[in-house]
């Protein structure tokens, strides 16, 4: 089905802005490039869903899986070790591959 | 006498320790009990709202029993289940892995409005779970979440420094080992499936599941055949 | 800005591994939000979260985990009106009269005549 922007193996980078409200983007991950580990669906948008509205149209969100040795320059363990973080359609733009 | 918090006070924080701050109770103790005839402000709340929900009847005393009840009856004994399952049984494990929440459904157990991933620990990967942003926890499947998951302690930590944390549980993940952390931030829920202990081979379903404690099940540990479940 | 729930990476100490028994009024926080949540869809745990992150700084590492709870629950249930400040502000002071009077003196005995 083409209705999610993004598929297994996508680069992205997640967008680096901390919007007022309520957003479920950690900011350790802002400005951060990944890979698309899986497509988890489509769901209401907790944003909305947070200020009492319907949440739709749904977004689809994913699973992205980032290098820790990305995430945090220091970083001690094996350049391997990753952490998985659920993002929304929204919060995510491409990256070049291999970035 | 209590009295609402004052949220302007100035009081002194420091944010380099992880402990709830609970007003003075004992933690030296392994478990802090509960002081019964200390009616806080929230204590008070807890009356007055429900009391209020109750009157109004959007919500009946049955019903707030009736969903404690149900909460006292879920505990890791049923992530132990699903566990011992996948381990002896190879088809079940792959329909886990799959899709977590329709597989422990042949269980019994219902996820509910979230979606359950279940991720294997394998002698090439091991996983730990984490919610930086609140507390979200695969309570179908472990009960409610120990008070370390939800202070800020390990919140901040784990998905930094991993192995100095799961080193501080006791646990160390050699450096062939890739660690992966998965942070639980929208509407997916984790549960660990960990490693089946060797010389276990002949053990039923039943024991092995008895084998299998909570930590192990968050990714903080790892199941040992000696030890049994925290 | 970062907000204070936001703390993933962030410098903190030694995970202090005591846990405690859920007393009963805990439980029944989590259980009327269940109730109000999943169960009638009178709020949304987003919004439960919501109310939690803008309780502010100092309040947050403050109060426990169900005092932030109920705080945000009680917030929710006056906002969209299921229950308003006057009837809350007379409900407190009832509950400190029949304190008074010694209804919640024995162990446990914080849920009233109901549960």
């Amino acid at each position: 089905m083409a209705q999610h922007r993004f598929q297994p193996g996508d680069p992205v980078t997640v967008v680096d802005a901390a919007p007022m409200g309520h957003v479920r983007t950690p900011t350790y991950c802002k400005g951060k490039s990944g890979v698309v580990e899986r497509v988890c669906g489509r769901f209401p948008n907790p944003e909305e869903l947070a200020m009492g509205r319907d949440g739709l149209p749904e977004k689809s969100m994913y699973r992205v899986r980032f290098l820790q040795t990305d995430i945090w320059p220091d970083y001690e363990g094996p350049a391997e070790d990753s952490i998985d973080i659920e993002l929304y359609d929204h919060w995510l733009t491409p990256a070049e591959k291999g970035a | 006498m209590s009295h609402p918090h004052d949220h302007g006070h100035d009081h002194h924080h420091d944010h380099d320790h992880g402990h709830d701050h609970d007003h003075g109770h004992d933690h030296s103790k392994t478990f802090r009990p509960d002081i019964p005839d200390e009616l806080t402000y929230y204590k008070k709340l807890e009356i007055a709202v429900r009391e209020l929900l109750i009157e109004k009847g959007i919500i009946t005393p049955e019903e707030v029993r009736q969903t404690v009840e149900a909460m006292d009856r879920r505990s890791p004994e049923g992530g132990a289940r699903v566990t011992a399952r996948a381990w002896v049984d190879p088809d079940f494990k792959e329909r886990l892995l799959k899709n977590g929440t329709e597989a422990v459904e042949e269980l019994g157990i219902k996820m509910g409005p979230t979606k359950l991933v279940v991720v294997e620990n394998t002698d090439e990967v091991h996983n730990v779970i984490v919610c930086t942003l609140c507390s979200c926890y695969p309570r179908m499947l472990l009960g409610v979440p120990p008070d370390w998951y939800k202070q800020r302690a390990y919140r901040s930590r784990v998905v930094k420094e991993p192995r100095t944390v799961l080193k501080e549980f006791g646990t160390e993940i050699p450096a062939d080992v890739t660690l992966r952390v998965h942070d639980s931030t929208a509407d997916m829920r984790y549960m660990v499936l960990p490693r089946r202990p060797a010389g276990t081979e002949g053990m039923s379903e039943e024991d092995l599941a008895g084998l299998v404690g909570r930590d192990t099940m968050i990714g903080v540990a790892v199941v040992d055949r000696k030890t049994s479940p925290s | 800005m970062r907000q204070v729930h936001d703390m993933g990476g962030l410098p903190a100490g030694e995970i202090n591994r005591d846990e405690h028994d859920y007393a009963l009024w805990e439980k029944r926080v989590d259980a009327m939000m269940m109730l109000l949540g999943a169960e009638k869809g009178l709020m949304t745990v987003d919004e439960l979260r919501r109310g939690i992150e803008i309780i502010g700084e100092g309040a947050y590492d403050r109060l426990s985990y169900y005092e932030r709870w109920m705080s945000s629950i009680t917030t929710n249930m006056i906002q969209k009106g299921y229950i308003t400040t006057e009837e809350l502000e007379t409900k407190l002071v009832e509950i400190d009269a029949r304190r008074a009077r010694g209804e919640f003196d024995a162990p446990d005995s914080h849920q009233g005549e109901d549960a």
